[in-house]
């Protein structure tokens, strides 16, 4: 927008800054390559010929927390639930603001209720009913998902649905469409930049989702990414520091290949999302 | 197309419909009905009436994480919003490196929460190892720890929207701004922070729910330690759930309470903050 005085300048305060917010990370990736005994002792100092232990920790890591199946089972429940919030909610705001009866309307004050509400309401309940149902698996979660995530998906696609113009469904309609072929031949494409938006938000909350996934699924059989995490602080007393480091950051490099490969969608779908919501 | 899009309702409500019913509406329902009475299992209840309310407020552990909660989000909304906008300001003037300054601003909002809290725990625990001290120490640090945390994922996020809120403005407001021989403080005031009020209205309400919410940092980053002294509210409700039988009752009170304060605080936020920007 406006120009300032010493640009050069400005580059290098917030090149240093940028070094200093990464450190934390940095730090992490520094320590994985430790023997666990010097992680907590001298947390700073870079691995050298006495503490420096290779890929042992990620091996110890992957091992005690069976990471690649957790690594599959966080990708299958985020993928699986967002197509499935996609594909229904659209169809559902879609409806809502188009057909506009006393159904419609009910059912969106409800979708704005649950806007508001917290996890911890409905954190019992919910995990008894998906028990009672024997949803309590990866792809039960898929339901859950959709319908404790339905509010925000519905409340930013009617937001955009409500700025289409109605003329060209009226068009498509005269030709013979019926309302599914106007929706998926004619609305949805329309759609495309909002679906973006919520994939994105979708995207951000159930992959790193803890609470839900650990109340509602078999522990035994099913683990996400973030449960492994917690699993290896939760199940032995004193922590294995070097495997939790190993852990860590493998955690992190699927999120970081998906921000660097998606970013501008990324940053773009969070800034649409906070405007319509 | 009303008529046929009326006997097509089934089809483009109905899975939704379900599975809102089984992931909110049923839950929520039980979850209300349940505060009123003593239970161990969902169909293992007592009507009590408002018991489980009066054991909430004589509760000393939920008083403290009421206030303490409140006061954490007091602090992270005016810190988080501040260093946003103050970041968001600087970076949408012109030179070199601003997209990868605001790319690496914003990228802990994609880890999450959980290991957030253990890559803090790392870095403070090592800091403070040099008093001999912990994370865990007090209260007080764990409030603190937490404080940063929270400021490092979440500027960015808000930095994002502030932006946006920034690059909207004409600019010829500006330039008119300058020849009518304003200074900056003046254009500041006068023109930049009335003009992004609507960001300012996003970002408030996103940091208040998201302080008030917060569970899975306050979980990996201390757990309440010391003896319960860092527990905000959410991880209250879960460890009067599951920590202690018996008291399944309160703790569904304690959540209806939660949503009560969560959802007055988003009501007020939105009026306060919507009625500024008419003035604009």
């Amino acid at each position: 927008m406006s120009k300032v005085k010493r640009p050069g300048l400005w580059t290098v305060i917030f090149t240093i800054i940028s070094i200093g917010y990464m450190f934390p990370i940095v730090l992490v990736v520094i320590n994985s390559f430790k023997d666990k005994v010097f992680i907590s002792s001298q947390p700073f100092s870079l691995p050298n010929s006495e503490t420096f232990v290779g890929l042992a920790n990620y091996a110890r890591g992957v091992q005690l927390t069976e990471f690649f199946s957790s690594f599959g089972w966080s990708l299958i429940i985020t993928v699986g639930s967002t197509a499935l919030i996609l594909l229904c909610t659209s169809m559902t705001a879609w409806w809502i603001v188009r057909a506009d009866n006393k159904y419609a309307k009910t059912l969106y004050s409800a979708f704005l209720l649950n806007l508001v509400v917290p996890f911890q309401m409905v954190m019992f309940t919910l995990s008894w009913l998906t028990d009672f149902l024997h949803l309590g698996n990866p792809f039960g979660l898929w339901i859950v998902y959709l319908g404790f995530g339905a509010g925000l998906a519905v409340f930013i696609f009617t937001g955009f649905v409500k700025s289409i113009p109605h003329e060209i469904e009226e068009a498509a309609t005269i030709d013979g469409c019926g309302p599914v072929r106007t929706f998926f031949q004619v609305v949805l494409p329309i759609m495309r930049p909002s679906v973006v938006t919520v994939a994105i938000l979708e995207v951000m909350w159930l992959w790193n989702d803890y609470l839900l996934p650990y109340l509602t699924l078999d522990m035994k059989k099913f683990k996400t990414i973030p449960i492994a995490v917690q699993y290896l602080k939760g199940g032995y007393g004193s922590v294995d520091m070097g495997a939790m480091m190993g852990i860590l950051v493998l955690a992190m490099i699927p999120v970081i290949v998906f921000y660097l490969v998606a970013q501008r969608h990324i940053i773009s779908g969070v800034v649409a999302g906070a405007v319509k919501g | 197309m009303k008529r046929s899009l009326t006997r097509w309702g089934w089809l483009f409500t109905g899975p939704t419909v379900l599975a809102f019913m089984i992931g909110f509406v049923v839950p929520f329902v039980l979850g209300v009905y349940l505060s009123f009475t003593r239970f161990t299992t969902v169909t293992k209840s007592k009507w009590v009436g408002l018991a489980n309310y009066k054991g909430v407020f004589s509760d000393a552990t939920f008083l403290h994480s009421l206030w303490y909660t409140a006061a954490f989000t007091i602090v992270t909304t005016v810190l988080i919003n501040v260093i946003a906008f103050v970041v968001a300001y600087l970076l949408i003037k012109t030179f070199r490196g601003t997209n990868i300054f605001r790319s690496v601003f914003f990228m802990p909002n994609l880890i999450g929460g959980i290991v957030l809290g253990y890559i803090w725990m790392l870095l403070l625990n090592g800091i403070l190892g040099y008093w001999a001290r912990s994370i865990t120490y007090s209260g007080s640090y764990g409030f603190w720890g937490m404080v940063i945390l929270m400021c490092w994922q979440q500027v960015g996020y808000m930095m994002v929207i502030y932006i946006a809120g920034l690059q909207s403005i004409p600019t010829d407001l500006f330039e008119s701004a300058e020849v009518d021989g304003a200074s900056r403080r003046q254009t500041l005031f006068n023109i930049t922070i009335p003009l992004v009020m609507p960001s300012i209205t996003v970002c408030t309400f996103l940091t208040i729910t998201n302080g008030f919410k917060l569970f899975d940092q306050n979980l990996a980053l201390t757990n309440g330690a010391p003896s319960r002294m860092s527990e905000l509210l959410a991880l209250n409700i879960y460890n009067t759930f599951y920590g202690r039988t018996g008291f399944e009752g309160v703790g569904q009170a304690k959540a209806v309470i939660f949503l009560l304060i969560v959802a007055a605080l988003a009501m007020l936020q939105n009026r306060l903050t919507r009625s500024k920007e008419t003035l604009s």
